[in-house]
């Protein structure tokens, strides 16, 4: 069973191959917007890599509530 | 029957008028790196008086020129559009009757942006079927018409113009030029992509659409070579639909293309002209021969509806 912290570190790659967020800036409070630079299309490359990653899916209207690395850590540890 | 047919010739047109993201920037809240970052274009083209039936006889006028055929010899003309305001008389009875081209089977298909690989399909097929023998495609569109100026997100997006091409039977013993069509769609997402009611205007959820386009075509894509027997690795050149240069990069990503291959980005200078983009964007690379004759390329179109299609031809 995968803890915050490790899906935090798991986005943190992912967000770091798909969007070049450096790991560091990464934490639960960030937005991926406002703090993190990720624009709506790197969003969905973010989504999609999560969904193989974590084995979870990510439905396109539940995207728009994924605001923070918390937001998308809580989905994700709730549904994988 | 025939062995199948292949494209002898191509032929495009884009309206003078060019308007920049600068230009655009000046009208609504958006710039030049904003757009280019998003979605690679720089420029569009945008028809002034032009109809798309003017659009698609200038293109298919020089597609009829190079293709060595006169009007007499086109026997079915096809107009792949999803923007023509005239209902009827179709479009491509409209170019028939201005390049003089006299009693064609003559229809207009609506596929939205992968509606030049449906006709291509459909005209491949007619001539396998020996219900044509001399088919002039055209994917037209005037996306300016649709284009509601005060969105943003969609108004950065598109362009005018036309492509076109001269199809024919091979001569018995010949290869075949287009290869089997790989053709579908998603009913079911298609609410992501709309042109609705009468005084419609282009309306797209981004992020569905760019999801579907990077997840879903590859495969299809690669299937598409199977059906042709060839390998993505051989394949001389890509030319997808020009709607977003992140999404021909997931694309691209996912079919392990040699290194060599040529993948078309002209929405960098043309923006999204749907059922034109890929007729567009393969004339402008035959023209300056980046692709060498016989040599094999994907073609696949994709968009509203959702739909897709593609084939593998021989570069004409």
């Amino acid at each position: 069973m995968a803890t915050r912290a490790d899906i935090t570190s798991g986005l943190a790659e992912i967000l770091e191959e798909v969007a070049g967020v450096s790991p560091d800036d990464v934490a639960e409070e960030k937005s991926f917007t406002d703090d993190l630079d990720v624009d709506s299309l790197s969003m969905v490359e973010v989504v999609v890599a999560a969904e193989e990653k974590f084995g979870v899916k990510i439905p396109d209207n539940e995207v728009q509530n994924l605001k923070t690395v918390g937001d998308a850590v809580s989905y994700i540890e709730a549904n994988h | 029957m025939t062995a199948g047919s292949r494209i002898v010739a191509m032929g495009h047109y884009q309206p003078s008028r060019v308007v920049t993201n600068d230009d655009l920037a000046q009208v609504m809240d958006t710039n030049d790196q904003w757009i280019r970052d998003r979605v690679g274009i720089a420029e569009r083209r945008v028809a002034d008086q032009e109809t798309v039936a003017d659009m698609a006889t200038f293109a298919a006028e020089k597609a009829l020129a190079s293709s060595g055929l006169t009007a007499a010899d086109i026997d079915m003309v096809a107009v792949a559009t999803c923007s023509s305001a005239d209902r009827c008389p179709n479009v491509a009875t409209r170019v028939a009757s201005r390049l003089g081209i006299a009693t064609p089977a003559a229809f207009d298909l609506n596929t939205a942006c992968s509606g030049f690989s449906y006709a291509l399909g459909t005209a491949d097929h007619a001539i396998r079927a020996a219900a044509a023998h001399n088919v002039l495609i055209i994917g037209a569109e005037k996306l300016s018409d649709l284009t509601d100026w005060t969105d943003r997100s969609t108004a950065v997006l598109f362009g005018d113009g036309a492509g076109a091409a001269v199809v024919t039977a091979v001569p018995d013993g010949e290869q075949a030029g287009i290869g089997p069509v790989l053709w579908g769609s998603a009913p079911e997402r298609g609410e992501a992509l709309t042109i609705e009611g009468w005084r419609p205007y282009i309306r797209q959820d981004g992020q569905a659409v760019f999801r579907w386009a990077t997840t879903l075509l590859a495969p299809f894509a690669r299937e598409t070579c199977e059906k042709a027997g060839v390998r993505p690795d051989e394949l001389a050149a890509f030319v997808p639909h020009q709607a977003n240069v992140r999404i021909i990069d997931g694309i691209v990503k996912r079919l392990d293309l040699n290194p060599a291959c040529v993948v078309a980005k002209d929405l960098v200078e043309s923006g999204n002209t749907s059922a034109a983009s890929v007729p567009l964007a393969l004339s402008k690379l035959i023209e300056r021969r980046e692709v060498p004759s016989g040599a094999p390329v994907l073609l696949f179109g994709f968009g509203g509806g959702l739909t897709y299609a593609g084939q593998v031809i021989r570069c004409p």
